[in-house]
């Protein structure tokens, strides 16, 4: 064991990732925090936001998605009310910067683009149906796919320096890049048109040759989902027709601005394998799609404050102390230290992994915290580790 | 291994429910946990089957295995002669199984599929998706040949405490859409199964903030939909801190020096201040133990697995789990 330690890779394997360079660089409109879940994304998005008003001077707003409660306070979002909220008591007179916060409402946020796409009449009828209310509150992607509209629209409104969004904490971290496109093929679909076809006037269009299998279709489909079901849907799918083009072309831009040179995603990931694996998982997405990854933030690691003893000396000195007798409070320190300086090792080694794939893309190790985040203080103190030199 | 050579009760005392529901927060190492527990309810010559249904092929990651079809499949022996199978259930495969079942549909069901029907269904209701993984659970729970259940238990690698009472308050979420018809039979019959003694919900945690405040909501959130908590986990735990306070600079120092260690400011400080910061953690760790405490909920404590969890480390965690009473 030991004389693989030795093999452990050093920190400084990949380059250092600086952080202070892309929330200063004014060509930098867009931050994408995107990771597996509980790896402190949310933490993460909002100390970099932080840093990016109090030492940068920029008209900042941070995006979140579902943050813990007393994180959401410290930034003074009591409600979710999907409007970016100025947090008040910051350090920001010298550097003239804002920092404004908003949680992500998405039933509202869905409920907005309806409105958007179409007239009130035709809105409350979609609001009504109960496929809208399904689809807006749970579908599988939703969510995703409203952070990335939510996205489009204050980028649209051009009032921010930067924005800095936290991804949802899907079963995947890939989940918010398929989502739209997902959402818009849903919507645009084969099985879709054809059951809108009943409930077009003068339906005879594309049916004539499908005829046939739709027939066994929507006769199963009755069975197995009773008619009553299928006359909501055939509503809901009628209702929305108009929006089609709306919900592709927003899809489409979105996917867009995301490959731009003004957006910068920052991988976050704790040195624990799952965590390792999706980020290295989501690098190669990122690479495939041509979206600019700028940076891997590790979070939550362990770092002896010592380099000596090692593990094993601590060990062995503190084993001669018991067998001297006394001394137990130092027995204590060595073995705490020695634990810490293994647990160090180890997530070298796991971090290694992520380096290893892509040695040219720059990463930045931060403490772990021996509490938790969640005042303002919190977070400065790591913005400030995330950008130590 | 032949049914009649299988014990008919439990593996542990503990754990008398038959299907086992494990959620907790992303990250608290809830797939390690189910994985461990239905080797640990295998153990002396029992079967049990390991469930996933969020597609991330978790358990094949964690077994170094290929990625799990929709199939049960035998998944690693356990001590005493017991068997673990796996299944990965699929959202799609599960209807087509369920249209075939029930409507003896064959090709026409492949063509369904091609056609995109199927992808359809489950996309467009997402209740209606749900209904179908924890139906297909259902089945696998309930099944038997002849006198005998094929399953002593079986565990469920479920969705995180974020979206756990959505996904098992299945006919909450079918109802709306379906009002008659078998989706809805089904749902009804998934619904009791989850409100009844056979099934457990346990929450797993960590001893950090976020971990206990969502087990603390989804425990209240499962409460009130009626699912039956069982137990509440704690991963990666350590013992609690003994009393005492940390040693002073200066008898760290003289400890040092008798252990004949370097002593010199620089490295007294620095492991002072390690010794300080890791107080601090315990403390705090101390105070959400006792929040948990407060639930009322039995709880068990698993060690951190210093060299990650690989087999032996199952092993060991699977013991410490059945061993709970």
């Amino acid at each position: 064991m030991d004389r693989y330690a030795r093999l452990v890779p050093s920190e400084d394997a990949a380059p250092r990732l600086d952080v202070d360079r892309i929330l200063a660089d004014p060509g930098v409109r867009i931050v994408v925090c995107c990771g597996a879940g509980g790896v402190g994304k949310t933490t993460t998005a909002a100390a970099l936001a932080l840093r990016a008003a109090e030492q940068h001077g920029r008209r900042t707003v941070v995006l979140t998605i579902d943050p813990a409660r007393r994180l959401a306070q410290s930034l003074g979002l009591t409600e979710l009310d999907n409007t970016p909220r100025q947090v008040k008591g910051l350090d920001v007179e010298a550097s003239g910067g804002e920092l404004h916060a908003m949680m992500l409402d998405m039933k509202r946020t869905f409920d907005d683009v309806v409105l958007q796409h179409t007239d009130p009449a035709k809105a409350a009828e979609i609001f009504a149906n109960p496929f809208y209310q399904a689809m807006s509150s749970t579908f599988a992607g939703t969510q995703e796919y409203m952070a990335m509209e939510k996205l489009g629209q204050l980028h649209a409104r051009g009032e921010w320096d930067l924005i800095v969004v936290d991804t949802p904490p899907s079963r995947s971290a890939l989940d918010f890049l398929d989502a739209p496109a997902r959402l818009s093929r849903f919507l645009d679909g084969r099985m879709l048109r054809l059951l809108l076809a009943p409930a077009r006037t003068g339906g005879r269009s594309m049916f004539s040759f499908v005829t046939a299998s739709f027939g066994m279709f929507s006769k199963v489909v009755q069975k197995v989902l009773g008619a009553q079901l299928l006359t909501d849907l055939s509503g809901f799918v009628a209702a929305l027709d108009s929006m089609f083009g709306g919900f592709r072309q927003r899809a489409e831009q979105t996917y867009r601005i995301l490959q731009a040179r003004e957006t910068a995603f920052l991988l976050v990931a704790a040195p624990e394998p799952d965590a390792v694996r999706e980020a290295a998982y989501f690098a190669g997405r990122l690479r495939e799609e041509r979206m600019p990854l700028a940076g891997l933030v590790l979070n939550r690691v362990h770092r002896p404050a010592v380099p000596a003893p090692d593990a094993a000396e601590s060990l062995a000195a503190a084993q001669r102390l018991v067998e001297a007798g006394g001394h137990e409070g130092t027995v204590e320190v060595l073995r705490a230290h020695a634990a810490l300086a293994e647990q160090a090792d180890r997530e070298r080694r796991v971090a290694a992994r992520f380096t290893t794939a892509f040695p040219a893309v720059p990463a930045v190790s931060v403490a772990a915290q021996p509490v938790d985040v969640h005042d303002v203080d919190g977070l400065r103190a790591i913005g400030a580790a995330i950008s130590q030199p | 291994m032949r049914v009649s050579e299988r014990p008919t009760d439990p593996a542990g005392p503990g754990w008398p429910a038959r299907l086992h529901v494990v959620t907790g927060k992303g990250g608290t190492g809830k797939t390690s946990v189910a994985a461990a527990l239905a080797l640990g309810l295998a153990a002396g010559g029992r079967r049990t089957l390991l469930v996933e249904v969020e597609g991330r092929q978790g358990i094949a990651q964690l077994f170094g295995t290929d990625p799990l079809p929709y199939e049960e499949r035998h998944l690693t022996d356990a001590p005493g002669g017991g068997e673990v199978r796996a299944l990965a259930v699929d959202a799609e495969e599960a209807l087509l199984e369920y249209l075939d079942m029930f409507y003896k549909l064959g090709a026409a069901g492949r063509a369904l599929r091609k056609f995109g029907a199927i992808d359809f269904a489950t996309t467009i209701a997402p209740g209606l998706r749900d209904v179908l993984l924890t139906g297909k659970v259902k089945e696998a729970t309930t099944r038997s040949t002849g006198q005998r259940r094929v399953y002593d238990a079986v565990v469920l690698d479920a969705p995180p405490t974020g979206r756990i009472g959505r996904f098992l308050n299945v006919t909450a979420e079918t109802a709306r859409l379906a009002k008659v018809g078998p989706i809805k039979t089904q749902s009804e019959g998934v619904a009791a199964l989850l409100r009844s003694p056979m099934a457990a919900v346990h929450v797993v945690t960590l001893l950090e903030e976020m971990p206990v405040q969502e087990t603390v909501d989804a425990i209240a959130e499962l409460t009130q939909f009626g699912f039956p908590v069982g137990r509440v986990i704690v991963n990666a735990a350590r013992a609690p801190l003994p009393a005492g306070t940390v040693v002073s600079q200066a008898e760290l120092r003289r400890g040092l020096l008798a252990a004949g260690l370097p002593a010199d400011r620089a490295t007294v400080a620095g492991l002072h201040g390690e010794a300080r910061d890791q107080a601090a953690r315990r403390e705090l760790e101390d105070s959400l133990r006792a929040d948990l405490v407060e639930l009322g909920r039995p709880i068990t404590e698993l060690p951190l697995l210093p060299g990650g969890v690989d087999r032996a480390g199952l092993q060991a965690l699977a013991a410490a789990l059945v061993a709970a009473d």
